[in-house]
């Protein structure tokens, strides 16, 4: 027998029955311009739940990347400035020092972490400012239409790569995050995804120590998630995923990098 | 003291916040003298040692976007790494000082000085529609009295202010008077005075965003708008500029920066062979003096605009005067400083007494 058979609809939408909810920081007003299956929509979600439940709201500023967040400014109820392509550590380097009370975190992709924001990602790392990097890595660069990223992986097509990224016309993937260790400014690294429930559950989790560091001025925290970029990679949400799991996470394999919180 | 040394003196004593820069002479002063006097030991002043002048501009950016008064300084190489965040902070709306010293170029140039960056700092500089208000120093005072000013315009304004000196202001030594020391802004003031920046969402307010991002061409278009009426209002009311014996003169010399003082002292000269001659030194380079300069030309029998660069302020004079008058150029170039007599000569040969070309 239907539930709905014998209750009516007002009796089974109430606060007591809830089992999820849209984040009260993801704003319901505007509607998000990531296509379906994209990462980005739920590491949006995991950040608002974060810093919702850290009770940083007020005194959170986001600094959003040029690529496909450029609009996370949009979406989640923070104070956010949008940085120039690559630039996002720079900027967040001066919103932290020059409010130190405050809770500053970056929000870069591919390009913007490991190709044109190299010297600004690392050198906030390596100065351990107080804030949190996010890192969206898809292997490609979504927003300018599926071109190389330098975490493309070797034989991946994209714009830029009709027939292949190719170790002698191209170079190798990037793993910037394996770097970011070896700075004595760090004091959390790890890459994470957010293909499976788990998987984001884990990532949130992440995120939530990330911004703990961040709060207990521990120094950098960077937390890349590997994602996804269905449009970009020419495949359905669902083979995508699959794609990730087969060919990026050999390249890019999830778990902690760097703790040092557990150290301590 | 130096006029980089009264640079860092000066921006700490009117109150700032932040400086973010990387070394390039000859203006490291600037930097070096900030982290000798310590000034987040006494006022609370952040200053940081970028890895790049494209990181100090962005983190001028982040400062300014958080409503802090926030500078860089650097030289013509480095200002010209600066232009993609200048033109951000522009069309975002911020407020943030800039001090170029500039030296020779083009390309990395001369250490020496060199006016050759007036174009750069006044017609733009970075892409997009956009104008900085550009201060011109000629002595070590006006170097300190910029930075007061320069913060007050940027502030005033919402837009991004420059000091656009030189090596020789930069470096040369002279007696300063230097302002009281003027406590920074509390927190609680900056959000009153500035309720646009990001620092929070204090109080439960409505999310602040900084952004210069906008795909809707009808409202990029409003956005445009609206700097190009700030600019306007900028031109009509921010002029600056200074006259020296401009009346009674026959001859205008306009020269701006430390070359109108060797200018000074060739109408000195000048009166000594009884050829009389004006000086108008424009003061704000953007906004130019037009109005000043058309005025103090009207009736006199010529011009010669005087820089260390090949001819680039003279575009601006011969706009304000039309063809009214001969207006001539003469400037040295590469970091070579010409005397008050050379100054003189070229008066001489260009506009009292030019030779016939054929």
């Amino acid at each position: 027998m239907n539930l709905c058979d014998t209750m009516e609809l007002e009796e089974i939408i109430r606060e007591e029955n809830k089992v999820y909810a849209v984040p009260e920081l993801l704003d319901q007003s505007v509607h998000m311009h990531y296509c379906p299956g994209c990462s980005h929509g739920v590491v949006h979600k995991l950040i608002s739940e974060v810093i919702a439940e850290l009770g940083i709201t007020d005194h959170t500023v986001g600094v959003s990347p040029v690529g496909c967040a450029v609009f996370a400014y949009n979406y989640i109820d923070v104070d956010w400035v949008e940085a120039a392509h690559g630039r996002a550590p720079a900027v967040a380097t001066a919103l932290n020092r020059l409010w130190p009370e405050n809770v500053v975190f970056t929000y870069q992709g591919d390009g913007d972490m490991s190709a044109i924001g190299t010297a600004e990602s690392i050198h906030a790392a390596n100065r351990g400012e107080n804030i949190v990097m996010v890192f969206v890595n898809n292997a490609i660069y979504g927003m300018t239409g599926g071109q190389m990223a330098p975490t493309t992986l070797i034989g991946q097509k994209t714009a830029t790569t009709p027939y292949g990224r190719r170790v002698d016309l191209n170079g190798h993937p990037l793993e910037i995050t394996n770097l970011m260790p070896l700075l004595d400014g760090t004091c959390y690294v790890t890459r994470q995804s957010v293909h499976t429930p788990a998987a984001a559950r884990k990532t949130k989790a992440c995120l939530k120590k990330a911004f703990e560091n961040a709060i207990a001025k521990r120094g950098t925290s960077v937390v890349e998630v590997v994602a996804t970029c269905n449009s970009g990679w020419k495949m359905s949400p669902e083979k995508a995923n699959e794609w990730m799991a087969e060919h990026m996470f050999k390249v890019y394999p999830l778990g902690d990098l760097k703790d040092t919180t557990k150290e301590q | 003291m130096k006029g980089n040394e009264a640079i860092a003196h000066a921006v700490i004593r009117y109150g700032a916040d932040g400086y973010f820069g990387y070394p390039i002479t000859p203006q490291s002063e600037v930097l070096e003298t900030l982290e000798e006097l310590m000034p987040w030991e006494t006022t609370g002043m952040v200053v940081l040692q970028a890895e790049s002048e494209v990181a100090a501009i962005n983190m001028v950016y982040g400062g300014a976007a958080s409503g802090k008064a926030v500078m860089t300084s650097s030289s013509s190489p480095g200002i010209s790494l600066k232009q993609e965040g200048i033109s951000y902070i522009a069309a975002s709306e911020l407020p943030a000082l800039i001090l170029n010293v500039s030296r020779g170029g083009p390309g990395l140039g001369t250490i020496q000085p060199s006016q050759a960056d007036y174009f750069q700092a006044t017609k733009g500089g970075g892409h997009g529609d956009y104008h900085l208000i550009v201060l011109a120093p000629s002595t070590v005072q006006e170097m300190v009295d910029f930075v007061g000013l320069g913060f007050d315009l940027a502030f005033k304004h919402r837009t991004p202010a420059m000091i656009l000196a030189d090596g020789v202001v930069g470096q040369m030594m002279e007696k300063v008077v230097l302002p009281e020391q003027k406590p920074r802004r509390t927190d609680e003031e900056v959000r009153k005075q500035c309720p646009w920046a990001c620092n929070g969402r204090i109080g439960g307010r409505k999310r602040n965003i900084i952004s210069s991002l906008e795909l809707e061409s009808s409202r990029m278009e409003v956005i445009n708008e609206r700097l190009q009426a700030r600019y306007a209002e900028i031109e009509r009311t921010e002029t600056r500029w200074e006259e020296i014996g401009t009346k009674d003169a026959d001859y205008l010399i306009v020269a701006f920066g430390s070359i109108a003082r060797i200018a000074t002292k060739a109408k000195e000269l000048a009166a000594e062979k009884g050829i009389k001659v004006g000086i108008v030194r424009p003061i704000t380079l953007w906004p130019f003096p037009t109005e000043a300069v058309a005025k103090a030309a009207e009736g006199k029998k010529g011009i010669l605009v005087v820089e260390l660069n090949a001819g680039q302020m003279i575009q601006d004079v011969r706009l304000a005067v039309h063809d009214k008058m001969p207006v001539e150029h003469f400037g040295r170039l590469g970091g070579i400083i010409p005397s008050p007599e050379e100054v003189l000569n070229a008066l001489e040969n260009k506009i009292v007494n030019p030779k016939s070309e054929a």
